[in-house]
């Protein structure tokens, strides 16, 4: 029971019912897709890279609490990041998800994504939980995704 | 919940649902402290002991190649490999042996239809049916055949409740139409179509009809001779047996003409390097070593069901069907997806305060395993304009109170979520 507690953190359970960032982004210089097909999660990241500097996040799609709460937590800490920044943090989260022997991090250092923990319990939900952050990553690798120079 | 329900002569008592259950030993686990209640059967159902005791028995006393050897051994294993054939005969009902080909499952018949009836039938503009419901496994083979002859898909659409809309069907068929395929029950919403009225309109065309019979055989009894259907295809996982064996039921004279699936050995004659006569039926479609275990131990899963008799397993699953659709229905913010006039074994369901994965992670915690997602079945997920359902599908030993912890349970993931 206290698995599932951890799992569905108020912080997990208020981004889900109240998505940050959760729109379409006009200006995106970056967009990628990302689907889950195991269980129907769809969305899509948009981003505003300036030089190296990501400037705005959003995403907008369907999905789990755990999907739809973790685009939500990560347009918030990735907003004003480097490029450089984003793809360090993000393999610190999955290292949370994933490796036994990560160290969660508290919540000063890695702010509302440490709320995520819980999840490494539960592996078949680890990719609901890293959707964005591979969508944001295929955004911001794929040249071709580029969807404005504005 | 016994009182609730006076049980008639041919319901099953819950006495005897208990030594049913009793049969099956996954159903004696339990999962989070709490006994497991498996409401995944239209994935796969569970194996009684009989099955599991047939396959040890197998590889303990008869395990040796079919078909060719002159040892004793290997005669009881293709007698038992043989028999299960006229099991599968018999279960359904099948005029004759030849008429049964053992596959993988399901998919691997389909498939088997579409790469020798299909190209060797199909031509540019020509047409086969299926409908909006299918599983995936009923698309994608025709979808590949039709690409490779220019042929074209039909499909029938269905309506609100998930139901067959037949004008549409009869609209459909036509001079080039060369097959319809159909699903009998359908996995993802529970759907009892009128295979037997599909079948009469296509026959008027003259154009023969395979039956996906996966959900079918564990809900009712199939009479492919009174049906008059050219095909059907079934799993035995499906069915209580085991995984990786599978029946394509085809009526001799169309499989006669069909061209072979795969070649190798057991499925010819004779073979030099000029010309090779391929075997007599049904070994023309069994190319190499079959799955002999899988064979042998769905003969014992299909007796096993006929000894139950599938008035009594109808009786009891449309009791189950009545009280977990009135339970359901009473819990506010919940819809049911898939209200078909005939339903079988399957209860789709979505919530509007959280998404199915999030139900069936929940769910789980209270020992209860449901299906989420899209069952194979996109097109019906994006005709009920949902991404993804809850579904609770349930067999001979589900019980009143599985459906009760059911709905415990969907109560709990909308206090989490409320
Ligand atoms: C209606 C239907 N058709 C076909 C299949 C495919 O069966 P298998 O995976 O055993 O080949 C399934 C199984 O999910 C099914 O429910």
């Amino acid at each position: 029971m206290d698995e599932l507690r951890d799992l569905y953190q108020e912080i997990i359970l208020d981004h889900n019912k109240n998505p940050k960032n959760f729109h379409v982004m006009e200006d995106a210089t970056h967009k990628s897709d990302g689907h889950n097909p195991l269980c129907g999660d769809r969305l899509t990241v948009y981003l505003h890279v300036d030089g190296d500097r990501i400037t705005d996040v959003s995403f907008q799609g369907s999905g789990c609490a755990i999907s739809k709460a973790s685009a939500s937590v990560m347009t918030t800490a990735l907003k004003g990041k480097t490029v450089e920044e984003a793809r360090e943090l993000f393999h610190k989260f999955q290292d949370m998800l994933t490796r036994e022997d990560a160290a969660i991090p508290d919540l000063d250092e890695f702010g509302q994504l440490a709320a995520f923990a819980g999840v490494r319990e539960f592996p078949v939900r680890v990719k609901c939980a890293t959707l964005s952050w591979h969508t944001t990553m295929a955004a911001l690798d794929d040249e071709n995704e580029i969807v404005s120079t504005e | 919940m016994d009182t609730v329900h006076s049980p008639g002569e041919t319901e099953l008592l819950p006495a005897d649902i208990e030594a049913i259950r009793r049969e099956f030993p996954v159903l004696q686990q339990e999962f989070y402290g709490k006994p497991l209640t498996y409401l995944d059967n239209a994935a796969t159902t569970q194996k009684p002991q009989v099955v599991i005791d047939r396959l040890k028995r197998y590889y303990e006393q008869e395990n040796a190649n079919v078909h060719r050897a002159v040892y004793s051994l290997g005669e009881l294993s293709s007698k038992a490999f043989e028999d299960s054939r006229i099991i599968a005969q018999k279960f359904l009902n099948a005029a004759s042996e030849k008429e049964i080909i053992f596959t993988s499952g399901t998919t691997d018949a389909i498939n088997l239809v579409a790469a020798t009836f299909g190209r060797a039938n199909l031509g540019p503009g020509d047409e086969v049916i299926i409908s909006a419901m299918e599983h995936h496994s009923n698309i994608v083979p025709w979808q590949i055949v039709c690409e490779e002859k220019g042929a074209r898909l039909r499909v029938i659409p269905i309506d609100d409740r998930g139901d067959l809309i037949l004008e549409e069907y009869e609209k459909l068929l036509s001079p080039r139409t060369k097959l319809v395929s159909v699903v009998y029950i359908s996995n993802s919403l529970g759907t009892i179509n009128p295979v037997k009225k599909v079948i009469e309109l296509a026959h008027a065309h003259g154009v023969p009809v395979l039956l996906d019979g996966a959900q079918a055989v564990s809900h009712l009894p199939v009479d492919v001779q009174e049906l008059d259907c050219d095909f059907f295809a079934l799993s035995g996982h499906k069915v209580f047996g085991p995984t990786g064996i599978g029946v394509l039921y085809g009526k001799e004279a169309l499989l006669e003409a069909m061209p072979p699936y795969r070649g190798g050995g057991d499925m010819i004659l004779s073979v030099t390097f000029e010309k090779t006569t391929y075997n007599d039926l049904p070994f023309k479609f069994e190319a190499g070593t079959p799955n002999i275990a899988g064979a042998i131990g769905l003969g014992a899963a299909l007796n096993y069901v006929m000894s139950l008799g599938f008035e009594k397993i109808a009786a009891h699953e449309s009791a189950l069907l009545d009280y977990a659709t009135e339970q359901l229905d009473a819990i506010d913010g919940l819809r049911i997806i898939g209200t078909a006039r005939e339903k079988a074994g399957v209860i789709s369901f979505v919530l509007d305060s959280a998404h199915p994965h999030d139900v069936g992670t929940i769910l789980d915690h209270e020992g209860v395993a449901i299906r989420t997602g899209h069952h194979c079945t996109q097109p019906v997920m994006e005709r009920f304009c949902v991404p993804a359902t809850s579904r609770a599908s349930f067999s001979i030993y589900n019980t009143f109170e599985d459906f009760d912890r059911l709905v415990q349970g969907i109560r709990k993931v909308q206090k989490v979520f409320g």
